[in-house]
């Protein structure tokens, strides 16, 4: 990440802890510099900043938000923040490109050694548990099977600022990290999804 | 004496004190051997070290002047108001008003006070926001558990933000003969409903045996409360000096002030256990959240500025 534009990442942290504090809360898990795939339930815009924010600085440094790029490369202010303030990856829920596979950037990442943060539900929801998640973690699981995958969930967050609002409400918010996921040999990827899935509404 | 020599003073004799309770902390850790007296010693010594920082934080804020003290307890509403309804079930309908109570609501609030508006100020909350707060929920169209959803938001604004104000809303009054030290009734009155919590915690701590009201608060006892409120109106008459009111006056008010903190905790912990939570929040270390510590200025401040309004101001 370029000099000039250090302090945009320190100013989102700085506001979103102001704003709705992402205390975070270790429970199945320590913070720890290993390299991980934190999964969490999406329910609004502040989500990636939060969960970002809760980290420890040294871990945040090497841990990339997974971003839709149809959402965030609609202007240049939104491309400006998620670039330069998150350095972020972004994934083309689209499809347009069919022969393309959507993963590879973020299983690029990953091959380059960073951690990822992914919302598996691959949109936002207005509840605050999660909905099924899509196979794109189930995918990079496989191909990386030493990354830690860490469920985490996101308390509050849905009604600070729900899906079609545009001004927060800035409540307290906490994030819960559970205990990264066993690998099972051969399980199909239903039941994985599902087992992810619940890990993260265990910590609800 | 001016203004700044009586602040300096009152600085000095709380700097002392808290020198004390930090003394008193550090030799009771070093003697402290079983794990349950551990615990309790543990949280007072951070219940002490919060005091000092909380102190440090006003008394910069007074210095600094009146724009300062306002800003200052607009954020003490923030935050207190985050705490209540974070703590508060709501549904997506009632985004729009609790948006409105944070970003609106408080500047508003605070902004009257800083024009001096009075009239305003002691009608805003009350009549205006009581009829806009559940006008934007009822727009959104969501008649689950309307009542009470409005009714809580407005119990939250009313509190964290209306009684609260009434706190800096002391540097409004005109007081004959006392122009300029306003602040410093504002610190008298913090002070008293501060340390009467301090001594009914202590003096609940080493007599407290017949409680109060023991589903509502465990730790109020009538020892505690006896001892804590003759404390606190014994050092309310004692600092007469730094108030417009003589030494008599001066025990009345401390007096009220602590009976209406002692209300306002009582009160506010019923809330917060029908809330289903212990303490408000986290953000201050020892104590809880913000709300653990405004809850008896909370009913304090509104008493304590109408009757130093009514008898003391022309």
């Amino acid at each position: 990440m370029a000099d000039d534009t250090r302090w945009l990442p320190k100013l989102l942290v700085f506001s979103v802890r102001a704003l709705v504090g992402a205390a975070p809360r270790w429970i199945g898990s320590a913070p720890s510099a290993t390299q991980r795939i934190y999964f969490a339930n999406h329910s609004s815009h502040i989500d990636t900043v939060a969960l970002w924010s809760a980290l420890p600085d040294e871990v945040r440094a090497r841990t990339r938000p997974v971003a839709a790029a149809d959402y965030w490369h609609k202007d240049a202010a939104r491309r400006y923040i998620v670039t330069k303030g998150l350095n972020a990856v972004f994934i083309d829920r689209s499809r347009a490109q069919r022969d393309v596979d959507p993963l590879q950037p973020l299983a690029d990442a990953l091959a380059r050694g960073d951690s990822l943060i992914l919302f598996p539900e691959g949109t936002r929801r207005t509840e605050s548990l999660p909905g099924p998640f899509k196979s794109g973690l189930f995918h990079l699981a496989q191909r990386f099977p030493n990354v830690e995958l860490v469920p985490v969930y996101l308390e509050n967050l849905h009604r600070c600022l729900p899906k079609g609002t545009l001004f927060p409400v800035p409540l307290i918010c906490t994030v819960r990290f559970g205990a990264a996921l066993g690998r099972i040999g051969d399980e199909s990827r239903e039941a994985f999804l599902e087992r992810a899935r619940s890990a993260v509404v265990a910590l609800a | 004496m001016s203004a700044h020599d009586k602040f300096l003073w009152l600085m000095g004799g709380i700097g002392v004190l808290l020198a004390t309770a930090s003394l008193v902390g550090w030799i009771l850790a070093r003697r402290i051997s079983s794990e349950s007296a551990r615990a309790v010693i543990d949280n007072l010594n951070a219940r002490v070290r919060a005091w000092w920082i909380m102190v440090a934080v006003f008394a910069f804020a007074f210095l600094v002047g009146r724009a300062a003290t306002l800003v200052l307890f607009a954020l003490v509403s923030f935050f207190a108001l985050r705490e209540f309804l974070s703590l508060t079930p709501t549904r997506s309908g009632d985004h729009r008003a609790m948006s409105v109570a944070f970003f609106i609501l408080i500047p508003a609030q605070y902004a009257l006070i800083g024009t001096g508006w009075y009239g305003l100020f002691s009608i805003f909350i009350p009549v205006y926001a009581f009829l806009l707060l559940p006008t934007l929920s009822a727009l959104a169209e969501d008649t689950e558990h309307f009542l009470e959803r409005t009714a809580k938001i407005q119990w939250g604004v009313m509190v964290t933000i209306y009684c609260i104000s009434h706190v800096p809303a002391l540097l409004m009054l005109d007081i004959p003969g006392y122009a300029g030290q306003n602040a410093l009734l504002l610190f008298y009155m913090l002070l008293v409903v501060q340390i009467s919590d301090v001594l009914q915690y202590v003096f609940g701590k080493l007599f407290g045996r017949t409680k109060i009201a023991p589903v509502v608060s465990p730790s109020k006892t009538v020892e505690g409360f006896v001892g804590g409120a003759f404390g606190a109106t014994l050092i309310g008459a004692a600092l007469w000096w730094i108030t417009p009111f003589t030494w008599l006056q001066a025990a009345g008010m401390a007096f009220i002030a602590v009976l209406m903190g002692f209300l306002g905790g009582l009160v506010l912990s019923a809330v917060k256990r029908s809330l289903g939570a212990k303490d408000w929040g986290s953000m201050i270390k020892g104590h809880g959240g913000m709300m653990d510590r405004m809850d008896s200025v909370s009913f304090a401040a509104p008493v304590f500025f109408h009757l130093t309004r009514y008898f003391f101001t022309v």
